[in-house]
């Protein structure tokens, strides 16, 4: 059963669809005695750094969820809450959750074709040996759906999951233990998110 | 790898999926949820609905059918109609839309536009904008809604636009729209050039060509209404969407 966290930062129906799609289970919730029991985590986000900082405080979650991602609970944070992994972000004046060391900056583009935000479908390299991953190599190339304007930079290369190349070459996703961050969107990427999605159900 | 996104773009009235020529003679297609189904397998990467007739009658979204396609939809879904506020913004997002699409709205007011993107990041949010030749061959901004909302210049109001928040431009070629010869070329080059945010160009593809030529005229996306609902030279309705390696050949 994963329990996804709803804080109010949108866009939770699809990831709910998808897990049940690859057989699944979850439940929404912003209860902070039901996230401290699950035995996974989903935490997901779209919107702004400060106001997802300022809604998890109100709803007083910060705690429980730095106590599940230290506890080794499989858990994964998509796009903002990826970001949130992180100790401060440029996007805004909160502190992140500060569970993988690292900040958040904006894409600095030089290319003029390419612009702000980074939204699309893109190439991302993986650590093979990561279980999130699992049964990838079935694919020629892997692609994720991204929709982003700030950047993950881990202040550990350890925790480098995933690069992605976009002018530069940026983290695309990190890990820690059990705790996994992803910029991009499974829940958007059809056949590629679906394997993704079904290893994170399949991690203990 | 593709940077060009291929977008279908299927237009709702009431709970049925219609195509238009010129804006214009609305055939029904088929159930909309149904096409979501197709598409999903054929790993379409991305995909447009927009409410024709919302913003003419002045009603809101259908947020239950638009949650019952959102949940259908393995990838990203943009929806356009009838937007008119942060409370029917909240809800799409909420319900699984990763793009709102605001269109008659901005023309009045761009601080809808403002306030959701200070919120959700610009990203997330569209403005789309229904462009027609004059007389005198001069773009206009058409309005939906059928009152003269806004008579200035289109490029002043699409950098308005982007300035305001917008973080993609979608633009429709009211001229080109259902005719299936191609994209207006012209209009693509003259905004792209002046634009610093993704525009997404719609109106006009018949053919995979067309495509690549829109993408070389400076569009960051490629949408499409009738290449990927018609097939054959009578244009029977069948859901239709190249393969992936054939995409890439043609952007190569």
């Amino acid at each position: 059963m994963i329990t996804i966290i709803d804080y109010g930062m949108g866009n939770l129906g699809s990831i709910q669809n998808m897990i049940k799609k690859v057989g699944g289970q979850s439940i929404i919730t912003s209860d902070s005695e039901i996230i401290s029991k699950a035995d996974k985590v989903l935490l997901p986000g779209v919107g702004s750094f400060d106001r997802a900082m300022s809604n998890l405080n109100e709803l007083n979650l910060v705690n429980v969820i730095k106590q599940k991602a230290s506890s080794g609970t499989p858990f994964l944070g998509i796009c903002l809450g990826m970001q949130l992994l992180a100790d401060r972000s440029e996007e805004g004046t909160s502190n992140g959750l500060g569970i993988i060391p690292g900040e958040v900056k904006k894409f600095v583009i030089k290319k003029k074709e390419m612009k702000i935000p980074h939204m699309g479908w893109n190439l991302v390299r993986y650590k093979p040996s990561s279980k999130l991953f699992a049964n990838f190599e079935i694919f020629d190339e892997v692609k994720f759906y991204f929709v982003h304007s700030y950047h993950f930079v881990a202040k550990f290369d350890s925790d480098i999951l995933t690069t992605t190349s976009y002018d530069l070459d940026f983290t695309s996703g990190v890990n820690n233990g059990n705790v996994y961050g992803l910029q991009f969107h499974p829940e958007k990427s059809h056949k590629y998110g679906m394997q993704l999605i079904k290893n994170f159900t399949e991690l203990l | 790898m593709l940077q060009t996104r291929v977008i279908p773009v299927l237009l709702l009235r009431k709970k049925g999926l219609v195509k238009t020529i010129k804006f214009n003679q609305s055939k029904y297609i088929g159930d909309p949820i149904n096409a979501v189904k197709l598409f999903n397998d054929k790993e379409v990467d991305e995909l447009v609905f927009l409410d024709i007739d919302a913003s003419k009658e002045g009603r809101k979204p259908d947020f239950e059918y638009i949650k019952s396609i959102a949940s259908e939809c393995f990838m990203p879904l943009g929806y356009g109609g009838g937007i008119t506020s942060m409370d029917d913004i909240n809800k799409l997002f909420a319900l699984g839309v990763e793009k709102v699409i605001i269109n008659s709205r901005a023309l009045v007011d761009l601080n809808l536009v403002t306030e959701a993107s200070n919120i959700y990041g610009n990203q997330s949010i569209v403005v789309a904008v229904d462009v027609q030749k004059n007389l005198f061959g001069k773009y206009k901004i058409f309005s939906h809604s059928k009152i003269d909302h806004n008579q200035g210049d289109l490029l002043d109001y699409l950098k308005s636009a982007q300035n305001a928040g917008a973080g993609e431009i979608f633009i429709n070629s009211v001229d080109h729209d259902g005719m299936m010869k191609g994209y207006d070329l012209n209009l693509i080059e003259k905004l792209s050039k002046e634009l610093t945010v993704p525009m997404v160009i719609c109106g006009g593809a018949g053919e995979l060509i067309h495509l690549k030529e829109a993408v070389s005229k400076g569009a960051s996306g490629v949408a499409a209404g009738s290449l990927f609902i018609y097939h054959g030279p009578h244009n029977a309705v069948l859901i239709n969407y190249p393969q992936y390696k054939k995409l890439k050949q043609l952007f190569k």
